[in-house]
């Protein structure tokens, strides 16, 4: 079965009170692909790798507001070839930087495209039942290839207010809690979890702290290390530290392409160990946060290839490409039994790190 | 508050305390010039102004371990340098930097040895060897300590202090979280109690998962503990900080903490816990 193109969620979401309305909106405001292309990156020159993928799209863009005509149609075609060669070669190069931006891209899908994309049926849950509901974290209940699932993920805003709305996706220990609360549910009634994983990082701010941000990430860990029901994680942009992994100990853990995940952003690091914040690309480089970066130091397990181009280039194709891994990696450990599952993620992330040992001393 | 009927004699007191050298030291709080001597008699405690002074692991675990005494376990375990990491300065020099300086080869030491007559294990961190920063072998002796504690049916207690997760390895030191998480979730599971205790400063990944996942969380007095360091957090919201903002005080008001502890008490306190929760009635 392929998956659903995306689209608005489908009508049994119940009718959301007109604060959250957005959360339904998301995913229709998404500019058309090829509009959404030709937004730069990045203005100046941190965005000049992709000016030539742009002026292609450019120059598309003009044929097809010209008339009808054979002669057009043959550049047209011609163009999007050159657009595909010329997207190939300059994503199959990006720099740990570069990589950086393609993850934060402002078109790149975000959790709740791909629940509209991949879920026949959703029902968004909210609340932590304690203080409040962070529309930065999405959860809920959905049908995944005719299967029932709970998902959770991080959500960042389209549009300035919605970004505001969603404080830019960096969550507040609500919001964790509330991931947790729906992760409790799935366990309860026997359903596998779905996290996508997309911020820059946990918020920090005083009431976050107040309310315990550090506490809301520990108990996560803890209790998606205990869970019986199978965890599939997919990094679909930024794994920004702990405010990522608070979502993100699974049996699998996926990760785009392009995405990044790392203890500390780019920016923060160059900070504190280059006292400047402006060497970030040699921050980005040194701390190996690219995805095939992770797939060699054992973190996650499979790199899902990215359209050329980008998810933001063709946010269908991205889809079905998430599609498609989760399955497979949900038939996967669905075949165990709920302790096989607990003892293997525990030995999963016990194997993590390295050291040497020296014998007698 | 805590309470005991009868006022037991205090404990050893600190005796072999090394750091800071000299036989006059400066409070690095209210500038009274102290004589060391007193001081390390004291816990290390300004007999001025209370103000708690760093300790070393060492001095930390000979203060909770009974007569000073205890041995020390998983000291071979050395960090590596899996990313090759270089800033200004070179990983592994900086870890050789840290190892000559501060003469102990990590960020954290575990003992074992009894407490109170309770056998138990004790993880110190050292904030003197890199801001106590949480790589892979601080995340390897956490999670052995845990298992070790499971396995021998022993309360675990980890004195936390750190800056958090070491940047020079990378996502290896953010996993660090799930792996000490893992396996202070098994220890839960078997009811063996842990203990968390926080002292000045416990902010980011370590606060984010073994210090925040105590039984009991403890802290020494004006400690400063958060997630997010003040200076990051300043910079995001663009206004200076509330008083007292993310010191123990702070924290216990906001319901992250069970109790703020004195050093000269902290000792019979967590036996006292141990005690009423989990000994046998
Ligand atoms: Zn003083």
């Amino acid at each position: 079965m392929r998956v659903q193109a995306a689209g608005p969620v489908p009508a049994t979401i119940p009718e959301p009170a007109p604060a959250d309305s957005s959360s339904r909106e998301d995913t229709r405001r998404r500019p058309k692909a090829d509009r959404v292309a030709t937004i730069p990156l990045v203005n100046g020159e941190d965005g000049q790798f992709e000016e030539p993928i742009l002026r292609l799209r450019r120059r598309i863009e003009e044929l097809e507001a010209l008339p009808e005509d054979a002669g057009h149609r043959k550049e047209i075609e011609r163009t999007r070839e050159k657009l595909e060669r010329v997207s190939r070669e300059i994503y199959a190069s990006l720099t740990p930087w570069q990589k950086t931006l393609v993850a934060r891209h402002p078109a790149r899908p975000y959790t709740l495209d791909y629940i509209g994309a991949l879920m026949t049926e959703f029902v968004e849950l909210h609340g932590d039942r304690t203080f409040a509901d962070d529309p930065a974290v999405v959860a809920g209940v959905g049908r995944f290839r005719g299967r029932p699932v709970a998902v959770v993920g991080h959500q960042k805003g389209r549009d300035t207010k919605e970004k505001v709305r969603r404080n830019f996706g960096m969550p507040r220990p609500e919001g964790f809690r509330k991931a947790l609360r729906v992760m409790r549910l799935a366990e309860k009634f026997d359903r596998p979890i779905l996290s996508f994983v997309d911020t820059a990082g946990a918020y920090p701010g005083i009431d976050a702290e107040e309310r315990g941000q550090a506490e809301a990430i520990a108990v996560n860990l803890r209790a998606m290390s205990a869970f019986r029901v199978p965890i599939v994680v997919t990094v679909t942009g930024e794994g920004g530290s702990g405010g990522a992994l608070a979502l993100g100990l699974g049996d699998r853990v996926l990760m785009l392409e392009h995405a990044i995940y790392s203890v500390i952003s780019p920016e923060g690091c160059a900070a504190i160990l280059w006292k400047d914040a402006a060497r970030k690309k040699e921050a980005a480089e040194a701390l190996r946060l690219t995805a095939g970066d992770l797939k060699e130091l054992g973190i996650i397990d499979e790199i899902i290839p990215e359209p050329p181009g980008g998810a933001h280039a063709d946010p269908e194709g991205a889809a079905a490409a998430v599609a498609e891994a989760i399955e497979r990696h949900l038939k996967d450990t669905s075949d165990l039994t709920g302790e096989e599952r607990r003892e293997r993620r525990y030995r999963k992330f016990r194997a993590m790190g390295r050291h040497e040992e020296q014998p007698n001393e | 508050m805590w309470f005991r009927k009868d006022r037991a004699p205090k404990e050893p007191r600190e005796k072999r305390s090394k750091v800071p050298e000299g036989l006059w030291v400066k409070c690095e709080s209210c500038r009274e010039i102290l004589y060391n001597k007193e001081l390390a008699r004291n816990f290390k405690i300004c007999t001025k102004c209370g103000y708690h002074f760093r300790l070393s692991a060492p001095e930390r675990l000979r203060m909770l371990f009974d007569d000073e005494k205890y041995v020390e376990l998983e000291v071979g375990l050395r960090s590596v340098d899996p990313l090759r990491f270089r800033d200004s300065k070179r990983y592994r020099d900086r870890l050789k930097n840290a190892e000559e300086n501060v003469g102990t080869s990590e960020a954290i030491r575990i003992g074992t040895g009894t407490m109170g007559g309770i056998p138990v294990l004790i993880g110190a961190m050292e904030f003197f060897f890199l801001g106590g920063s949480m790589g892979s072998v601080v995340g390897e002796k956490v999670t052995r300590a845990a298992e070790r504690a499971l396995v021998e049916s022993k309360p675990l207690i980890i004195v936390s202090t750190s800056g958090g997760a070491r940047m020079q390895e990378g996502i290896l030191s953010l996993m660090q979280m799930a792996k000490i998480s893992a396996a202070l979730s098994r220890l839960a599971e078997a009811r063996i109690p842990y203990i968390s205790v926080m002292t000045d400063p416990t902010t980011g990944g370590v606060t984010a998962s073994y210090a925040m996942l105590g039984d009991v969380n403890v802290a020494e007095p004006n400690a400063l503990i958060g997630f997010a360091g003040p200076r990051v957090i300043e910079q995001t919201i663009r206004q200076t900080l509330p008083e007292g903002f993310q010191r123990s005080e702070f924290l216990l008001e906001h319901g992250m903490l069970d109790f703020v502890v004195d050093r000269t008490e902290m000792k019979e306190t967590l036996v006292r816990c141990l005690e009423l929760l989990w000994r046998a009635a």
